[in-house]
């Protein structure tokens, strides 16, 4: 069932459940902060309205920076805003940020010791239409690898909105992960949120599988746990919407408890959160492991839902890899 | 702030003295650039014993001019420069590129955090210093007094982000930020119009509206007087083309692109250093 600690959304399994685009948690996020901090400072690369940093521009005008089609400059201009005690939000399609300027983000951003905020929009292959240029599907691999970065993938507007305010006070570079498509709202203004901690969404009483999901896709492997429990099979659905710092403890006790590890991103497989995961349980815990993501290959056009299913992150993906896993 | 003919003689003779303090670094390194930081010793005098306001007691100070060295592989101009003002002792220099030293082969603020920017990858240093000058505009708008400074070469004239610094900083008409390009037409595979043609450099900045002016780099003077005149610049950043002569100082050494990214051995160094303490054989060495 529902973790009931936790005040999720009731109408998770409905069909009418309300559906808000990740970013738009962003956008809301960044105008509290704005509101709350004057030294909060917003960059965007012609994407303002599309990142939905608009809402922050509109309010803020004075500090709001325009720098045009320029995510090199973007990423290096926060720098110098950071260093004189500015708290810098810079949006772009992750694609491009932390895509195009990775080494201004390394050398500029975290090497320097500079914290910026990177809020990276349309990442994952459900970008759709607009085709594989614009899916990123590397940007975990690229943020997490380096040192000082926390990296943040919510896995829905309202958890956006939250971990846009955490990400605030880190005195560290910080990326945000973010969704272009409206998807399901699972949490509540109440559901708890901490940098570096995860929560069990879900749990059955006797777990054989545990799955650890971020993002958007969460709510498949919520759909995926009731639909397994109705056939007996019990499972532990863990929101990993920190993925650096990873909470090894919950991680390693999830391992110790079930068994057995599914990991579902809409990210490559290799290098995302499942990497980070089965780094972290090759060392302390090993188990079995199943990773749901896409398997080195570029996206293309289609709708979002044609795209996950195609690449292997859809509802019946994930049953047939907690099938493999029991078997294993 | 005009310069009397006492200081002149002074910062004549600290330029000299930081020649020879890097090449000294450069010697016990054992690796690293000898001819930006040669020629970028005039300037980095003037900024660092006339022009900048900081003090080397408080590097920490809030009120400072802030200085964005963008192309970090010149640092031992930078760290002779800062030793020499009193930010660490001078024996401290023997320590570049050494492990565990706080003078890392291109500067990284860990090590040394009074450093204002980590640099070494080219083209970025510009963007940094106009988040600086933004950060003051935001908070003081027309009226913000401090001066950025940002110090690149012509090399990293070559690099996309610069451009994007440029137009950026010309959009938001900052007043308030100074960039001085080493105009020293050499980079690390040959001389700058071969590599990739530069000119016309200054019409490339003004047309993103930057006032520029053009200076001797190695006259103090007009070094002194150019970094004065940017701030009387209203609504326009600054940059000052310094054209300067790569290696400077050295004569064996002057205009050769081989010598961007070496250091010179014990000979060429001992060479070197008889060379600046007798200014090239015109005047007789205190230490013979």
């Amino acid at each position: 069932m529902l973790n009931p600690g936790l005040k999720l959304n009731t109408k998770i399994f409905d069909k009418d459940v309300e559906q808000v685009p990740i970013r738009q948690g962003f956008g809301e996020g960044l105008l509290e902060a704005g509101e709350r901090n004057p030294q909060v400072v917003g960059l965007c690369a012609d994407l303002t309205e599309s990142t939905k940093m608009n809402l922050f521009s509109e309010k803020f005008p004075n500090r709001f920076i325009q720098v045009g089609v320029a995510e090199q400059n973007l990423a290096s201009v926060a720098s110098g805003l950071a260093a004189m005690g500015k708290i810098p939000f810079i949006s772009s399609y992750a694609m491009f940020s932390p895509g195009r300027n990775w080494e201004q983000i390394r050398t500029t951003i975290c090497y320097n010791d500079r914290p910026v905020k990177i809020a990276g929009s349309h990442a994952g292959i459900s970008v759709g239409p607009d085709g594989g240029t614009h899916q990123a599907i590397e940007d975990i691999a690229l943020t997490r690898v380096i040192p000082r970065m926390i990296v943040l993938s919510p896995c829905d507007s309202i958890e956006a909105k939250k971990a846009i305010l955490a990400s605030v006070d880190t005195g560290t570079p910080v990326y945000i992960r973010l969704a272009r498509e409206k998807t399901p709202v699972m949490t509540t203004e109440k559901t708890p949120f901490e940098i570096g901690r995860t929560e069990t969404f879900w749990q059955s009483d006797r777990p054989a599988v545990g799955i650890i999901a971020t993002g958007a896709l969460l709510h498949k492997a919520l759909v995926v746990a009731k639909e397994l429990e109705e056939q007996g099979i019990g499972t532990e659905v863990m929101n990993l919407s920190t993925i650096k710092p990873l909470d090894e403890k919950a991680v390693i006790e999830l391992a110790k408890k079930v068994g057995k590890i599914v990991t579902v991103e809409e990210h490559q497989i290799k290098g995302g959160m499942g990497s980070a995961v089965a780094e972290c349980l090759s060392q302390n815990f090993p188990v079995p492991m199943e990773f749901i993501g896409v398997d080195d290959q570029f996206g293309q056009s289609g709708t979002p839902d044609e795209l996950i299913e195609h690449y292997g992150m859809g509802i019946k993906s994930i049953i047939k890899a907690v099938n493999k896993i029991l078997k294993r | 702030m005009e310069i009397t003919d006492e200081k002149l003689k002074e910062l004549k003779e600290k330029a000299n003295h930081i020649r020879i303090s890097l090449i000294e670094a450069l010697m016990a390194a054992g690796s690293g650039h000898t001819a930006g930081p040669l020629d970028m010793a005039d300037i980095f005098t003037v900024l660092f014993f006339h022009t900048l306001k900081h003090n080397p007691k408080k590097p920490g100070w809030l009120e400072r001019d802030r200085l964005v060295l963008s192309n970090g592989h010149i640092c031992p101009v930078l760290y002779s420069t800062m030793a020499h003002a009193g930010y660490f002792p001078l024996e401290e220099l023997k320590t570049l590129r050494k492990f565990g030293s706080r003078l890392q082969g291109h500067p990284h603020r860990d090590f040394l955090p009074m450093l204002e920017s980590s640099s070494g990858p080219l083209g970025s240093g510009l963007s940094q210093a106009v988040g600086m000058a933004l950060a003051d505009k935001i908070d003081h708008g027309l009226t913000s007094e401090r001066r950025i400074y940002a110090l690149l070469s012509d090399g990293e004239q070559d690099c996309g982000q610069t451009w994007e610094a440029a137009m950026l900083a010309g959009k938001e008409k900052l007043h308030n930020l100074t960039a001085v390009i080493d105009r020293n037409n050499i980079q690390i595979e040959g001389y700058t119009e071969n590599v990739m043609p530069l000119e016309s450099l200054s019409d490339k900045w003004r047309a993103w509206n930057w006032h520029v002016i053009e200076i001797d780099g190695h006259n103090i003077e007009e070094i002194a007087d150019a970094f004065e005149a940017a701030k009387a610049i209203f609504g326009k950043p600054t940059v000052i083309i310094a054209h300067t002569i790569a290696g400077k100082g050295v004569p064996e050494f002057e205009r050769d692109y081989r010598w961007h990214g070496r250091p010179p051995n014990k000979e060429e160094g001992q060479m070197a250093i008889k060379e600046l303490r007798t200014l090239g054989g015109k005047i007789k060495s205190e230490h013979e």
